[in-house]
C-alpha cells in the first residue's frame, strides 16, 4: 500500500507544479496580448499581418477589430486597443498626442463606366464635377450626357481623404448621389454609363475604368513615388505608454516582411519609392 | 381563492409583459436623451426648417430629409393604395372564399421578404429602366416610391380584407335586395362600412413606408437636396441615420439621434391616428 500512497503524493506535487506553470504561462501570454482596432479599409490586411505574426511568434495573441477610423482613434485614446488604425489624411485634433506610424498607403481611384470615352481628368475638372459646376460629360471631352456624380456619406474616411486631397474648401454638389461603401459606389458606376465615383484602389475591378488624374494613371509605380495625387496614408496610432509593449509587432509590420505582405495583398507599402 | 402557483404564474407573466413596454420606454428615453440636446442647442427651427446638412461643418438642417421622406412616402401611397385596395376588394367581394383563403396568406408572404431583396431588385431592374426611359440617374424618388409601394401592399391588403369581411352580410343583402348592382353595393355600402379599417390599413402602410431604410438606401440615391421632380434622387430620415451612423461622433452623432427623434414623433403620430381609426370601427 505504501508505494501507492507515494505515487499519489508525487502525483499531487506534480499536478501542483503543472498548475502553477500553467498560470504562469497564461500570465506571460496575457502580457503579449495586443488589440488592434479601427479602419475597415485596413482590416483585412491587419488580420493577415496578425495571423503571420502569431505564426512566427507563438504565444503572442493579437486581436483585430474593425469599427472605422473614428473608432480606431477613440480606442487608441482610451486604451481599449493598444494600436488604433485610421485611414484619414488629416487626423482630428484629439489624436495629436498619439504616436503615429504610417503602415501603408492606399490610392483613391476615380472610376467611370468602361464605355465612357473620357480617359483623363485634371484636378480642376474633378473639382468642377464634384462641386456641380461641370454638369455634362461633353464639357470634359465626353458625350453629350449629364454626369451622375457619386460620392460617399459625410464622415467616411474615403470621402474626407478625397475632399482633403482634391477640393478643400469647395462644397460637394447637393445633387450628388451617395453610396454607403466602396462596394456600393462601384456597383452604382457599373450600372450607370454616365456615372463617376471614387473608391479605394484595392476595390477597383475590371468592370469599371479608373481614370488618369492630371495625366497620371493610377498604377503601382505612380502610387509608390507619389506621382499620383490621390494617395492617403493608413496610420497606426499608439499611446505613449504602450510603445514598449507594441514595439515588436510594430517593427514587424513596418519591416520588410510586413511590408511585403501589404504589397502582396494589394496595398502600397509605406515610403517605398524606388525600393520595390 | 387563488392558489400560490397561479399567483406566481400571473405575476411572472405580468412582469414579462411589462418588460416589453419598459424596453419601448427605455428606447424612447434613450433617443430623446441623445438627440434633444442638439435640437435645443441649434434651435428647432434651424433643425427642421433648414436644408443645409453638412455635419462636419456644423450645419444640421434636415428639411431635405423630411421632404424626401414625404415625397417617397406619398409616392408609395399613390402606388400602393389603389393596388392594395383593389386587390382587397377583389379578394373579399368577388372571388370565392376558397381562393381567398389561399391567396391571402400568399400575399402576406410578401411581408416576409427581406427589404434588402426588394432593394436589390430595385437596383438591378427598376433603376436602369427609369434611367433609360426618363433620363437622370435612375436612383430616384420614383424608384423608392415604387419599391415601397410594393412593400406596403401586404399590410394594406391584409388589414383591408379583414375590415371588408367584418361588414355584416345583412348590409350587402339589404343593398342588393333594394336593386343595387354589385358594384354599387361595394362602393356605397361595403366600403363605407369598412372605412375606418381601410383607413387604419393605409396609415399602418404609411408607417411602414416612413420607417423603411435598407430598400430606400439602395434605390433612392441619398442626395442631400430637396427633390424637385420624381426623377431626382432624395434622402429620407431613416436613410440619413443609417448612412452616417457608422462614422459619426460628437454633434454629428447627436444630430443623427435628433433625426431619430423627429422620426419617432412622426411614427407615433401615425400610430395614434391608426389606433383612433381602429377604435372608431368598434
Amino acid at each position: 500500500m505504501k508505494p501507492m500512497r507515494l505515487i499519489i503524493k508525487k502525483g499531487i506535487v506534480e499536478l501542483t507544479i503543472l498548475f502553477f506553470t500553467v498560470i504562469f504561462a497564461a500570465g506571460c501570454a496575457r502580457r503579449h496580448s495586443i488589440t488592434m482596432a479601427g479602419s475597415t479599409a485596413f482590416l483585412p490586411f491587419a488580420e493577415q499581418l496578425a495571423e503571420d505574426y502569431m505564426k512566427k511568434f507563438p504565444g503572442t495573441n493579437i486581436n483585430v477589430q474593425g469599427g472605422g477610423s473614428a473608432v480606431g482613434i477613440q480606442s487608441a485614446l482610451n486604451g481599449t486597443a493598444q494600436i488604433g488604425m485610421a485611414d484619414l489624411i488629416t487626423l482630428p485634433e484629439s489624436a495629436k498626442d498619439l504616436k503615429k506610424f504610417v503602415a501603408a498607403n492606399d490610392g483613391i481611384c476615380l472610376i467611370v463606366h468602361p464605355s465612357n470615352k473620357v480617359e483623363n481628368l485634371t484636378t480642376k475638372q474633378i473639382r468642377g464635377i464634384y462641386s456641380g459646376e461641370i454638369k455634362n460629360w461633353k464639357e470634359v471631352g465626353g458625350i453629350d450626357k449629364p454626369i451622375t456624380v457619386v460620392s460617399r456619406e459625410a464622415g467616411s474616411g474615403t470621402r474626407s481623404s478625397f475632399e482633403d486631397l482634391m477640393f478643400k474648401g469647395i462644397k460637394l454638389a447637393g445633387s450628388a448621389i451617395i453610396g454607403d461603401s466602396n462596394g456600393t459606389v462601384r456597383e452604382m458606376v457599373i450600372n450607370d454609363p454616365y456615372a463617376i465615383g471614387y473608391i479605394s484602389h484595392g476595390v477597383v475591378n475590371e468592370k469599371v475604368k479608373a481614370l488618369k488624374v492630371d495625366g497620371v494613371p493610377p498604377e503601382y509605380d505612380n502610387f509608390v513615388c507619389g506621382r499620383y495625387k490621390l494617395l492617403r496614408p493608413i496610420y497606426l496610432l499608439i499611446r505613449a505608454e504602450y510603445e514598449t509593449q507594441t514595439k515588436e509587432i510594430l517593427e514587424y509590420i513596418l519591416g520588410p516582411e510586413g511590408q511585403d505582405t501589404i504589397k502582396e495583398q494589394g496595398l502600397i507599402p509605406a515610403g517605398a519609392c524606388g525600393k520595390y | 381563492m387563488k392558489n400560490a402557483k397561479e399567483v406566481v404564474v400571473e405575476k411572472s407573466l405580468m412582469l414579462i409583459a411589462f418588460s416589453a413596454i419598459f424596453m419601448l420606454f427605455l428606447i424612447a428615453v434613450f433617443i430623446f436623451k441623445e438627440g434633444s440636446p442638439l435640437i435645443f442647442k441649434i434651435g428647432l427651427k434651424n433643425f427642421i426648417l433648414s436644408a443645409k446638412w453638412s455635419p462636419l461643418e456644423g450645419q444640421f438642417g434636415i428639411l431635405a430629409m423630411i421632404i424626401g421622406s414625404l415625397w417617397i412616402t406619398a409616392g408609395a401611397l399613390v402606388i400602393g393604395v389603389p393596388l392594395g385596395l383593389g386587390c382587397a376588394i377583389l379578394l373579399s367581394e368577388f372571388l370565392p372564399r376558397g381562393i381567398t383563403a389561399f391567396l391571402k396568406p400568399t400575399i402576406e408572404l410578401l411581408a416576409g421578404i427581406p427589404s434588402v431583396v426588394y432593394g436589390f431588385i430595385g437596383v438591378v431592374v427598376l433603376v436602369p429602366f427609369i434611367r433609360e426611359r426618363f433620363g437622370g440617374p435612375g436612383l430616384s424618388v420614383l424608384a423608392g416610391s415604387i419599391i415601397l409601394g410594393i412593400m406596403i401592399l401586404p399590410t394594406i391588403i391584409s388589414i383591408s380584407i379583414d375590415a371588408l369581411q367584418a361588414v355584416p352580410r345583412s348590409y350587402r343583402e339589404g343593398s342588393l335586395a333594394l336593386g343595387a348592382t354589385q358594384w354599387q353595393t361595394i362602393s356605397m355600402v361595403t366600403l363605407k362600412a369598412a372605412r375606418s379599417g381601410i383607413l387604419a390599413s393605409i396609415i399602418l402602410g404609411m408607417g411602414r413606408a416612413v420607417g423603411e431604410t435598407m430598400a430606400v438606401i439602395m434605390v433612392a440615391g441619398n442626395a442631400v437636396k430637396i427633390p424637385n421632380s420624381i426623377f431626382n434622387p432624395a434622402r429620407t430620415l431613416t436613410t440619413n441615420i443609417a448612412l452616417e451612423m457608422g462614422f459619426a461622433t460628437g454633434d454629428h452623432r447627436a444630430a443623427l439621434f435628433a433625426t431619430g427623434v423627429v422620426l419617432f414623433v412622426i411614427i407615433m403620430i401615425l400610430n395614434i391616428l391608426a389606433n383612433y381609426a381602429f377604435g372608431k370601427r368598434k
